[in-house]
């Protein structure tokens, strides 16, 4: 049986080539950076030289905007709240993003609506796609922070960041982007996109876990998140994992290094998949199909439901992952196919890929036929496809 | 969230899928909303001995295998027999499931009760004394049960 991971927007796998770069970091140079002696001061070099490779690698001025975290989720976390806290002393207390954030985001701005943050969550229409205009029409003289992400982390729609940052620089407010899905899979340079903050994370772009980052410009201070120590510029304490931020490095250099190549070949066998699983009756690609991410796929067959299509295609070797409530662990369906308008029972049959540069021609032609199969499948045995054909008849 | 082998075993081969053309009983409960739709088609013969059971669903694994596991629990019982199956009974004979899954086997009980309650009707006789109140599940605006 074939085994392919076509879940890579949840993890990827670790290149060979970053977890040799990170091994000695684990094994003899395992100094505490904060230390005098020399395995010490290597692991403080080795920390500074990533902090300057990825500030060059998404266009910072200074490495000192690039601060080491945990992931995406601390990133967004201490982004919105930062900032949020930081300028609520200066009366400003709304905030803008969008209704198909990461939870990560939303969640934070809910729990900042407790603290007494009036939040506007910005519509994505049909296509899964911000508009600028409303960005501006939303920016009000409160307004703390924007905050939009780059790709969406389900149906892969890539948003108009540089023209959103134009917009919150015109106004003089604070914009922030979730690019943990982005990086690595679209041009990301934060000076000529006008983005103020930044959030990274390694793990998806076949580096390690548990080691992101959140690049803040020069000028702007957010509140400490982390206090007990001078690591990251006393705002973040906390011995650093340095083989991580070793390992998010060169996994970052990689991925840009070969992003051209990667995206054109990517995305060309994700649409000929595209193409295939469109010729299924009653299915629809969710989201914009140009403006998405190359390796991103999310659709929908009416009729069926995402986990039993998941398990299914799980026992014939594929690794996929779905928007339906039952996979989403609460009693609704995903609420980025909402925010995008599908109705519950028709995101409840969501699918969603996302492939990586090792995806092939057979592997893709493997898939359209185990999906084509699976959803026949369950569309026999499924009271509600039945009733979708009748009305069908009747009209 | 794990699945017990059982669970995985009657998902993936499902027990008694399909539909009874001259079914002495169907019950429908759920909705598509939800995600999860349980159709149960049951055959009586005189004596009151539920002779075959078929069900279709739409809905997750556990929609799939507790449905399953409902029919081949009543099939070849009595009718009276079967209006004692308990979801728990369902629960029971699949080794388990997950808490976030125990709906489903509520489901699959009240589907059962909904095809005999269609049997009793057929024949002419108040069902609600009997299998008591069938709940009507195709509201729009109704709340999804966890």
């Amino acid at each position: 049986m074939r085994n392919i991971y076509a879940d890579n927007a949840a993890t990827t796998a670790l290149y060979k080539e970053v977890l040799d770069k990170m091994m000695p970091y684990l094994t003899t140079v395992y100094g505490n950076p904060s230390s005098l002696y020399r395995i010490g001061g290597e692991a403080k070099e080795a920390v500074e030289t990533a902090r300057e490779r990825i500030a060059s690698l998404i266009g910072a001025k200074s490495p000192s905007e690039v601060y080491f975290t945990s992931g995406g989720s601390e990133s967004d976390n201490w982004a919105i709240k930062g900032a949020a806290r930081a300028l609520k002393k200066k009366g400003k207390t709304h905030i803008i993003t969008t209704k198909f954030e990461h939870h990560a985001v939303l969640h934070t701005c809910h729990a900042l609506k407790k603290e007494g943050f009036e939040i506007t969550y910005l519509d994505v229409y049909e296509n899964g796609i911000v508009r600028p205009e409303d960005v501006e029409r939303a920016i009000r003289e409160d307004t703390a922070i924007v905050s939009v992400m780059y790709a969406n982390n389900e149906i892969g729609t890539v948003q108009p960041i540089k023209e959103i940052g134009e917009i919150c620089r015109r106004h003089k407010v604070l914009f922030h982007t979730d690019a943990v899905q982005a990086m690595g899979n679209v041009p990301i340079n934060v000076e000529e996109q006008n983005i103020d903050m930044l959030s990274m994370t390694a793990h998806k772009l076949h580096g390690p876990k548990g080691i992101g980052a959140l690049y803040i410009r020069k000028g702007f201070r957010p509140q400490i998140l982390i206090d007990g120590g001078a690591q990251e510029r006393g705002m973040r304490a906390g011995t650093e994992n340095v083989a991580g931020i070793v390992g998010f490095a060169e996994a970052l250099r990689i991925a840009i290094d070969t992003m051209d190549e990667r995206r054109e070949r990517v995305s060309a066998l994700r649409d000929r998949l595209i193409d295939k699983l469109l010729l299924i009756e009653r299915s629809r690609l969710n989201g914009d199909r140009e403006q998405r991410l190359p390796g991103n796929l999310n659709m929908c067959f009416e009729g069926i439901e995402g986990e039993s299509l998941l398990l299914r295609l799980d026992m014939n070797g594929i690794c996929a992952s779905s928007g339906s409530a039952c996979t989403s662990g609460s009693l609704d369906p995903s609420h980025v196919l909402l925010a995008i308008g599908l109705p519950h029972e028709i995101a409840h049959g969501s699918l969603r890929l996302s492939f990586s540069d090792d995806i092939t021609e057979e592997d893709i032609d493997y898939i359209a036929e185990k999906v084509d199969e699976t959803v026949k499948y369950l569309r026999a045995m499924s009271p509600l496809w039945e009733a979708i054909k009748e009305k069908e008849r009747r009209a | 969230m794990a699945y017990s082998e059982k669970v995985m075993d009657y998902f993936s081969n499902p027990r008694n899928v399909g539909e009874i053309k001259d079914a002495d009983g169907i019950g429908e409960v759920g909705n598509s909303r939800c995600g999860d739709i349980m159709k149960m088609y049951i055959k009586v013969d005189d004596s009151g001995v539920i002779t075959d059971c078929k069900f279709k669903t739409f809905g997750c694994g556990a929609a799939i295998a507790t449905s399953s596991m409902a029919t081949t629990l009543i099939k070849g019982k009595t009718v009276d027999e079967a209006l004692k199956l308990t979801n728990k009974a369902v629960m029971e004979a699949l080794d388990g499931l997950p808490p976030v899954k125990v709906h489903c086997s509520v489901l699959a009980e009240e589907a059962i009760k909904a095809a005999l309650s269609d049997y009793y009707t057929r024949k002419g006789i108040d069902p609600e004394p009997i299998v008591g109140k069938i709940e009507s599940h195709d509201h729009e605006d109704l709340a999804c049960d966890l």
